[in-house]
């Protein structure tokens, strides 16, 4: 189970959160002008990243509040969370290299 | 290939079963190959077969970074079904099950095809209603499914509590009899070896990493740790690492990549008959020939390539098995893994074109892919031919996230497998 710093709330585990998926994804603002293709992208289209990964996360059953996350998703270790409307610190979003494969449990 | 028979088998048992040797060669890659496909799971495999024996396409090479069915072939709970409600799944689902009740001669090679029967438990008014609307929707589509009061689960699985007294108590339940399970291993080895015998190249310990294209962008051939290897065409069947290898062209897929997990516990006598599955309250379980119980676990809720799951997803399970099946409290677990499955937003797999000339993908499978195994290979097999898809996997176009033709299999079951 994960150990997720809530911006709020501190250290708290995995159970108390539920994961929002992948952060930063603007709404459109004149949906009537989007094509296909951009609802396709903007609805289905996921980064999907083997590395950094910015995403959502609620702390449903504590402050109730959402904030942002990087996580590495190849060790599953979180890099930094931050509140909504904030930069995060680390922006340099270079994806694990191969090495980084000796996390992979084979079974 | 030398073929397994009684006197095959006789004559070996004589020699001290020494003469049988490798099932399928490791040959080096070549420049080139008219087909190359990335990926040497069961769907890859079963593609490079097919490929071979119902098309005559035989200079096709497997690239498989790992060892063939290393990946969520080797790793899932081999549930085989085919009662999904939509008819276009109910058509690809079902091909391959038919497929599968060959296959073992097929391949000259057991694939431990077992049809014990697959029972899904209904426990609240919700489920009674839409189970029996996929029975009804299933047998339009002359697939057979039933529906059993709770005293007939009892009967055709008796570790099944149904006193009642349940926090979430068993109503009934959906039964597809000739469902079952089959030997993940020898399915890929299966497989494996009759592409090989045909001319197939398997290529193990040998990765993808990046796909080469020409001016027009059409695709060329792959970048692999062992140089690169020209194609005609390209198949990409990487499951969880669809996203990375489509990247390595430019395409960015409407995919999500969620560890999931499983667990045996120790081995025991005979005591579970058949394949149960519980959505209400998420477990599934059937017993291995070896005895132990094989049990299968949800999703994390994040994307991770970890190949590791959390702890509390398995224990979650087992307080569901445990609830349902009071007798395994005392059982020991033995061995738990994870693998990494690739997800759609649909839940339904996308096989066929991209936007790439000449670069195909068949992915998206999820949680529930190794009951399509050869049916996947069939017509994905088809597509690579021919350039266009079979009837059946015509609509798991990538496109249908554009024009919103969904094949919303998510929204019907909201289970996995
Ligand atoms: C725990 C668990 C339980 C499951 N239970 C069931 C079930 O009961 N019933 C069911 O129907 N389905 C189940 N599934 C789903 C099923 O396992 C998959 O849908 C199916 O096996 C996918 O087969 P595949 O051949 O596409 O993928 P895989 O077997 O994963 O093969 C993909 C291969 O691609 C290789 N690869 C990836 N990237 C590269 C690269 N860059 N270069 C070269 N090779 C690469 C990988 O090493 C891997 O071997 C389960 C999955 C899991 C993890
Ligand atoms: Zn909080």
């Amino acid at each position: 189970m994960l150990l997720i710093a809530c911006p709020y709330c501190g250290n708290r585990p995995e159970t108390e959160f539920r994961c929002g998926g992948q952060a930063h994804i603007a709404r459109p603002s004149d949906p009537g002008s989007l094509s296909d293709e951009q609802w396709a992208e903007h609805l289905f289209v996921r980064s999907n990243p083997r590395g950094v990964h910015a995403e959502r996360w609620n702390h449903v059953h504590g402050c109730g509040r959402w904030f942002n996350a990087r996580r590495d998703t190849v060790s599953d270790r979180f890099l930094e969370t931050y509140k909504m409307g904030e930069t995060p610190q680390s922006q340099k979003s270079t994806s694990t290299d191969s090495t980084s494969t000796q996390a992979e449990a084979r079974a | 290939m030398r073929r397994f028979s009684l006197s095959s088998l006789l004559s070996e048992s004589l020699k001290g079963h020494r003469g049988w040797g490798r099932q399928w060669r490791d040959p080096q890659p070549k420049p080139a190959y008219d087909v190359v496909i990335v990926g040497g799971g069961g769907h890859g495999l079963a593609t490079a077969y097919y490929l071979a024996t119902v098309h005559g396409i035989t200079n096709v090479a497997v690239i498989e970074k790992g060892w063939i069915g290393g990946g969520n072939t080797g790793r899932n709970t081999t549930i085989i079904r085919s009662n999904y409600l939509y008819d276009e799944s109910a058509a690809l689902y079902e091909h391959a099950l038919k497929l599968w009740e060959g296959l073992s001669q097929e391949l000259n090679y057991n694939v431990m095809f077992s049809q014990r029967g697959v029972l899904m438990l209904a426990h609240n008014l919700h489920d009674v209603q839409s189970f029996k609307r996929h029975v009804y929707a299933n047998r339009l589509n002359g697939i057979d499914n039933e529906w059993l009061t709770k005293e007939e689960c009892k009967e055709f699985c008796p570790p099944i509590d149904i006193s009642g007294s349940l926090r979430y108590p068993v109503l009934g339940g959906a039964l597809q009899r000739r469902a079952g399970t089959a030997r993940h291993d020898a399915v890929a080895w299966g497989y494996a070896r009759g592409a090989d015998a045909r001319g197939v190249d398997i290529i193990q310990n040998c990765e993808v990493k990046g796909i080469r294209r020409d001016a027009s962008g059409a695709a060329i051939g792959v970048e692999t740790t062992r140089g690169y290897i020209g194609a005609k065409r390209i198949g990409v069947v990487a499951a969880g690492h669809t996203s990375t290898v489509m990247a390595m062209a430019d395409v960015q897929m409407p995919l999500e990549s969620y560890p999931l997990q499983a667990l045996v516990s120790e081995p025991v006598k005979p005591v579970f008959p058949c394949v149960v599955m519980s959505n209400a309250v998420h477990a599934y379980i059937s017993q291995s020939d070896k005895g132990e119980l094989v049990i299968g676990a949800g999703t994390d809720q994040y994307t991770s390539y970890s190949q590791q799951g959390g702890l509390h997803i398995t224990t979650h399970t087992l307080d569901a098995i445990c609830e349902v099946f009071p007798q395994f409290t005392r059982m020991r677990m033995l061995r738990s893994w994870g693998g990494i499955v690739d997800v759609t937003p649909d839940r339904s797999p996308i096989i066929g074109k991209t936007p790439v000339e000449n670069l195909f993908v068949n992915c998206g499978w999820g949680t529930g892919g190794f009951k399509a195994t050869p049916g996947s290979g069939h017509v994905f097999a088809h597509t690579l031919a021919t350039g266009s898809p079979h009837a059946i996997n015509a609509p798991f176009t990538l496109d249908r996230f554009r024009t919103g033709r969904l094949i919303d299999e998510a929204a019907a079951a909201a289970v996995a497998h």
